[in-house]
């Protein structure tokens, strides 16, 4: 541990002084560098195409299957849901990731969409708010500062805090991707004057503190110092997410052609297997329980 | 012997200077994105959006120094003038000793503690758009974080005034107030503004703490119950996750903030010099 900590540091130093020598080309080493690690050893080449979010568990996922013994060639790129199934579409990646369900005109397009995990988001409130459900509509007004008293939702007469995650944060990302909280720039329209907590501890940490607080956190993460709100009278439990009932979700989808090699099928399987859905489930709800 | 000396010396300076290549490096980049103008006074900060404005969270941070400095500097003097001039020197002890805990405190420590007491308080007094988290809030616990070094500070300088000049003063008719206001003070004042101008680098520094008890709205405050950010929250809350151009405009924050430090100093330590310039004397303390 001590050893492993003292060659952290030392890297971290190195690092630095690197970066900070060479600074005028480090900014563009730094993305490439993640995309042809996994380009080294032998194999059958996979390029596995599509969603941030997806992206950093199937690196994981990636390493424990090489750790497993394969030697196939994964090469990772995180551009987008929608670039990912496109890309698998046309051909141009053996595997698409997406962290959506897929549009009709994608899903018609010939090809096999596999679900590896479910990740489900939960509002919020302090235990003595009096609202129990709210409608989706309502969430996103809420969020973007157009409803401001909890008695314009049936509650009491009490102006409404905002608690958001900081930008950046994956489910807050989540979050504003479902419930259309992005204009078309992609700027979150959420209000302001929110509340900003850092990490979901921070969320849940302000919601039990704050009356008249909401906020929203992964559904793993619920205890009972929170309410959850069940969003047009489902509520977020497991089985409603899996369902696809509760709203404030989305599937994690690997998409493929019917034809695709063999090799990339059989890293899906591994996926969908106890090794992979122990990954996955360290962040997600996992397919299989 | 003398090389080793030399050495350590020399690491102090290599490693200030890394940290600021490596933050004017990071930083740099980013005014191809953004021009300096309009991210020092941009008033709009949505990384999503890619709009990266600064000035909400350089005027809290200002507004949160000013106000700490503001109530650390009057009860911090108040107090120290106390245990000198007043108080016997078996109570002193104990209130040093409590000086001392409260310097020892770690930050995070300070800020459960806004969050958990002094956060309800402001909401049930106040209210307000953060239910507690708020500028007050901040200004609070800062000026609290502070008031050990001013004290300390202002304390030493006190002591360090000759006996002579009491005696001297006492002797002319003063009174014990006018001779701790009118003589006392002056001859002390560099150390005390020493003490000052740390308390300002501490109060501008601190994070953690803030992060805890601001509410973090990337806002400008109209009022002192308004949830705000400041720059060293703004580069703490959002680094975890920033990648690219958001991360290039965290690093400009840190070089902001860096150029701010620098330049308090810069002035404060002119603004002392000149003092004791005007008064001959007091530099001699």
């Amino acid at each position: 541990m001590k050893k492993r900590l003292f060659s952290c540091i030392a890297a971290l130093a190195l690092g630095t002084m690197v970066f900070a020598g060479c600074a005028g080309t480090s900014k563009e080493t730094a993305p490439t560098e993640t995309k042809t690690e996994e380009a080294t050893t032998g194999g059958v080449k996979i390029s596995i195409v599509g969603s941030t979010t997806v992206t950093e568990p199937m690196e994981k996922l990636a390493a424990k299957y090489k750790e497993l013994g394969n030697t196939d060639n994964l090469e990772i790129q995180g551009v987008g849901s929608s670039a990912g199934i496109k890309a698998a579409i046309d051909g141009t990646a053996d595997i698409g990731m997406s962290s959506r369900e897929l549009k009709d005109e994608e899903k018609g397009a010939g090809i096999v969409e596999t679900v590896i995990a479910y990740d489900g988001i939960a509002v919020v409130v302090h235990p003595s708010n009096g609202v129990a459900d709210l409608t989706k509509a309502q969430v996103k007004d809420i969020y973007e500062g157009k409803i401001t008293n909890w008695k314009e939702v049936g509650g009491e007469d009490k102006d409404i805090v905002v608690v958001v995650r900081e930008a950046g944060s994956g489910t807050r990302g989540a979050f504003e991707e479902i419930l259309k909280l992005i204009d078309e720039d992609k700027a979150s329209t959420i209000v302001e004057t929110a509340v900003v907590a850092e990490g979901t501890g921070a969320v849940m940490a302000s919601v039990a503190s704050k009356e008249a607080s909401i906020g929203f956190v992964s559904e793993g993460y619920l205890d009972e110092t929170v309410k959850p709100i069940s969003i047009d009278g489902v509520k977020p439990e497991v089985e409603n997410i899996k369902a696809g009932t509760y709203t404030i979700s989305r599937p994690l989808v690997l998409v493929t052609k019917p034809d695709v090699k063999a090799e990339a099928k059989a890293f899906i399987d591994f996926i969908i297997g106890d090794e992979g859905q122990k990954i996955m489930a360290e962040k997600y709800i996992p397919v299989k329980n | 012997m003398k090389m080793i000396f030399w050495l350590c010396a020399a690491i102090m300076i290599i490693v200030i200077t890394f940290m600021g290549a490596y933050i004017v490096f990071g930083g740099l980049p980013f005014f191809g994105h953004t021009n300096i103008i309009d991210f020092l006074l941009g008033k709009k900060w949505n990384p999503t959006g890619e709009k990266f404005g600064i000035f909400p969270m350089l005027i809290t941070s200002i507004y949160g120094t000013i106000g700490a400095t503001i109530i650390g500097v009057i009860v911090g003097i108040s107090t120290a003038i106390v245990l000198v001039e007043i108080l016997p020197s078996k109570v002193t002890k104990v209130f040093s000793a409590a000086i001392d805990l409260l310097a020892g405190i770690p930050s995070v420590i300070y800020g459960f503690w806004g969050l958990t007491v002094i956060v309800p308080i402001i909401d049930k007094l106040w209210g307000g758009k953060g239910a507690g988290s708020s500028l007050l809030a901040a200004i609070f616990i800062l000026s609290i974080m502070i008031l050990p070094t001013i004290i300390r500070m202002t304390e030493v300088s006190l002591r360090a005034v000759p006996n002579e000049y009491k005696e001297g003063a006492l002797g002319l008719g003063a009174s014990k107030f006018q001779y701790i206001f009118k003589v006392q003070l002056g001859a002390a004042k560099s150390g005390i503004m020493a003490g000052i101008v740390l308390g300002i680098g501490r109060a501008l520094g601190e994070t953690m703490a803030v992060i805890l008890v601001s509410g973090n709205a990337a806002i400008i405050p109209k009022s002192l119950v308004d949830p705000v950010r400041t720059l060293t929250a703004n580069i703490a809350i959002e680094m975890g996750y920033a990648s690219g151009v958001h991360q290039q405009a965290l690093f400009a924050t840190g070089m902001v903030l860096f150029i701010l430090i620098m330049l308090i100093n810069f002035l404060l330590t002119q603004f002392i010099r000149s003092a004791e310039r005007r008064s001959g004397n007091a530099s001699k303390i």
